[in-house]
């Protein structure tokens, strides 16, 4: 060391070759930063590909209308020319209509295949998701407006219809004299559209694509939306309720017996949530495990007539018997109930973990102190266990909200949560902007909801059995 | 009997003795309907509840009587049909289910594995840039609803045509599985010390003979566990089946249209096993955890 000057001249250190060594952990810290950034890429890259760009592309169908207006472009050029929107369009809007029709019938791609038709039925679709009829209108339309006349000689044969066209599309069908569908055009004209996010929430677009409410019977979504909080909410609350006892006696209780117990907490947890919901089932049905139970266990207090003061002799029944076993499977109750079993789990754990490491200790101080063990527990230990309890409520939250299997399963009509909406939407209506709106905005909170849980606790303390 | 110290009050015995009811009730609505299933799986009717002739002890005659027990549903299952079982149809169906489950899981569950740990182990390194969001992006799959999940799913496998292939499933539940895999290796690195590595580098390892010799005996437990994890999600995973399997069905989705068709007490038999299967799994996973521990020299507090 003593032969070799460990600083320059400008007094940095150096290392044994030479180099100043700041320089040098610099590029050693780069160096772990490339190798760090090799060993993230391959699963980044499989992530962001396989993960993030469908759901980026399911949500960019939630705002997408390019489809429409590459279908009506003169038609909604048209539209913005139409003044009064209070009397009927002119003939030059009809012309553009029958116009947009023809051009888009005879599209074909790069392989020589017809694809208007195709496109065409695509918009009527969407028109009907506006106003409805228009689906079934304009393919009407589109069939009168192409049919050519075969017997013509010319080598290109001529429309059966010819200008002006507003009294002919009348005669055919009365729809086009009626000023709704034409009105129904402005929600469509742009590319982009909030129009599925306005239906997700029961609100739509006038004609001059003012914000509106909807008409009452066709409000739906609002209640879903309501139900889909409450029924989270709830479950929340309820998990806290069962959590927080549960989770403070396994705290408190000598390791090896809160293990043993932890199994009971664990076993849910680990089994498939199918097999917990068929138990729910045979355990809740009317002619199931509960009802039965209640029918042998409930006494009998008193059934048959009785002398009431004021009301005089009515017919009383405090027993228990068949007719009053209680439906708790398909419906809200049953959803509540399964749910909250459920997801209890997310509950203790995190709660537990938090209480482990509140030392014995401080409790026993504050009695020291003079308080007693209510006022102890509420002043002293509830506040230290705050931490837990945020987390298993947000992480019960979050889970909830999004919960498909369960309200599906178990419960029929008025359980359904607007997971269940997304799927009807994707699977069986095929309004797929819809569907992805509604994604959207569920989305939205979820990760509203994941970024104030990353902030609160940290998503790396997350814990698992 | 709790023996309490000579100075607690009526009414703090009285207070103990609910809140250790209030306890044991809450862990019995934990555990109840899992214990229900298991001998309504052995029941020879075709109802899924408790018949009459399940009763095992008859009062009036004093005696027992298992005739309303056997092992119907289980042969049912797995698709033996030595006898006329009724009204449903005899088919390998929940066999070809299990293969399926069996095939995909496995998959889903190595490939978990492997991207998981390496997502860890460059997330280990704290100078990282965007090291946090990186983080929150990793671990998102297990915070986006399922149902989102598969309605992008849906569209992008049908582009490229991994809609109802067995490889698409793999994909979908690689995905899934990653974010446990994560939490997992993370959390065991947390507590590996890196000055083992820089020993060993000065004692002339190479890095990558120094990670197989050092470091990923350390953390494997924590990618057992987490593989465990990614492989009971993916066995267990229904709702992005139901929207990119197609006529590819599993373990799950044959549960899911057996509860919502014909529901019939091989429901059951498959619940058992799968009760059965998540007990050895958790077993498995606890003594990863004393290993571990072991391992590390950290004892439960």
């Amino acid at each position: 060391m003593s032969d070799t000057s460990l600083i320059d001249s400008k007094g940095q250190l150096l290392t044994n070759d030479g180099v100043p060594l700041k320089e040098s952990l610099r590029k050693s810290l780069r160096r772990t930063k490339i190798r760090s950034f090799l060993l993230l890429l391959t699963p980044l890259l499989f992530l962001l590909i396989m993960f993030v760009g469908p759901i980026g592309s399911l949500l960019s169908r939630s705002i997408d209308d390019i489809n429409i207006n590459t279908v009506l472009p003169q038609t909604f050029a048209q539209y913005e020319l139409w003044e009064d929107k209070s009397i009927l369009p002119s003939e030059e809007m009809f012309a553009a209509v029958i116009n947009d029709i023809r051009i888009t019938h005879k599209l074909e791609n790069s392989e020589g295949k017809n694809i208007g038709k195709n496109l065409l039925g695509k918009a009527g679709t969407r028109m009907t998701y506006e106003y409805s009829g228009w689906r079934s209108l304009l393919l009407k339309t589109v069939k009168s407006a192409t049919s050519v006349n075969t017997r013509s000689k010319e080598e290109i044969k001529p429309y059966k219809w010819e200008a002006p066209y507003k009294e002919q599309m009348i005669k055919r069908d009365k729809r086009w004299g009626k000023l709704e569908f034409w009105q129904s055009l402005g929600a469509m004209k742009d590319p982009y559209t909030m129009g599925y996010y306005l239906n997700a929430v029961d609100l739509r677009y006038d004609a001059n694509k003012n914000v509106i409410q909807k008409a009452d019977h066709l409000k739906i979504y609002k209640t879903i939306w309501m139900r889909t909080l409450k029924v989270s909410l709830m479950v929340t609350i309820f998990c806290l309720i069962l959590a927080y006892p549960v989770s403070y006696l396994l705290a408190t209780l000598p390791m090896r017996i809160s293990n043993l117990l932890m199994i009971c907490v664990l076993m849910p947890f680990w089994t498939s949530l199918l097999v917990r919901i068929v138990a729910w089932m045979i355990m809740l049905q009317q002619n199931g495990v509960v009802n039965d139970t209640m029918l042998t266990v409930l006494p009998c207090i008193y059934e048959g007539p009785i002398n009431l003061p004021f009301f005089g002799e009515t017919n009383i029944d405090l027993c228990f018997s068949e007719e009053d076993r209680i439906p708790m499977m398909y419906n809200f109750t049953g959803t509540i109930i399964v749910m909250t079993q459920v997801l209890l789990p997310f509950m203790i754990l995190p709660i537990y973990s938090v209480m482990r490491g509140i030392p014995p200790s401080y409790m026993k101080a504050a009695k020291n102190l003079g308080a007693t063990p209510t006022r102890a527990f509420i002043r002293v230990y509830m506040p230290q266990s705050v931490p837990g309890v945020g987390a298993g409520c947000i992480l019960v939250f979050i889970v909830a909200i999004g919960y498909y299997i369960t309200p599906e399963l178990v419960g029929g009509k008025d359980g359904l949560m607007i997971g269940n909406f997304v799927a009807r939407e994707m699977q069986q209506t095929l309004n797929w902007g819809l569907a992805a709106a509604m994604g959207a905005i569920l989305l939205a909170a979820v990760l509203i909801l994941y970024w104030a849980y990353d902030r609160l606790i940290g998503i790396d303390n997350l814990k698992m059995g | 009997m709790m023996k309490f110290p000579s100075y607690t009050t009526p009414r703090e015995k009285l207070w103990f003795y609910t809140y250790r009811t209030f306890c044991g009730l809450v862990l019995f609505f934990l555990v109840a309907p899992l214990i229900v299933v298991i001998p309504l799986s052995f029941t020879n009717s075709v109802f899924l509840q408790f018949v009459p002739e399940m009763k095992i002890f008859s009062f009036e005659t004093w005696s027992f009587n298992f005739d309303g027990y056997g092992i119907r549903w289980y042969k049912e299952l797995l698709g033996i049909c030595s006898e006329n079982s009724g009204t449903t149809v005899c088919t390998d169906r929940w066999m070809v289910g299990i293969k399926n489950s069996a095939l995909i899981a496995v998959f889903a569950t190595f490939f978990a594995s492997v991207l998981g740990t390496l997502a860890a182990l460059g997330l280990s390194n704290r100078h990282m840039p965007f090291n946090r969001l990186i983080m929150a992006l990793m671990i998102s799959p297990m915070i986006v609803p399922l149902i989102i999940t598969a309605a992008g799913m849906f569209f992008f496998f049908a582009k490229l045509n991994l809609v109802a292939t067995i490889p698409g499933l793999i994909v979908a539940h690689t995905i899934l599985g990653i974010p446990f895999v994560v939490i997992t290796v993370t959390a065991s690195l947390a507590g590996f010390d890196n000055n083992l590595l820089r020993a060993a580098a000065t004692l002339g390892g190479s890095p990558l003979r120094n990670f197989f010799k050092i470091q990923a005996p350390l953390i494997a437990p924590g990618v057992i566990s987490g593989s465990l994890f990614a492989f009971i999600t993916s066995f267990d995973e229904v709702v992005i089946v139901l929207f990119v399997g197609g006529t590819k069905y599993t373990l799950p989705r044959q549960m899911w249209s057996g509860i919502r068709n014909e529901i019939s007490p091989t429901i059951l038999a498959a619940a058992t096993i799968l009760v059965i299967f998540s007990i050895l799994l958790l077993t498995t996973l606890e003594m990863l955890r004393r290993r571990s521990e072991k391992i590390r020299g950290v004892t439960p507090h």
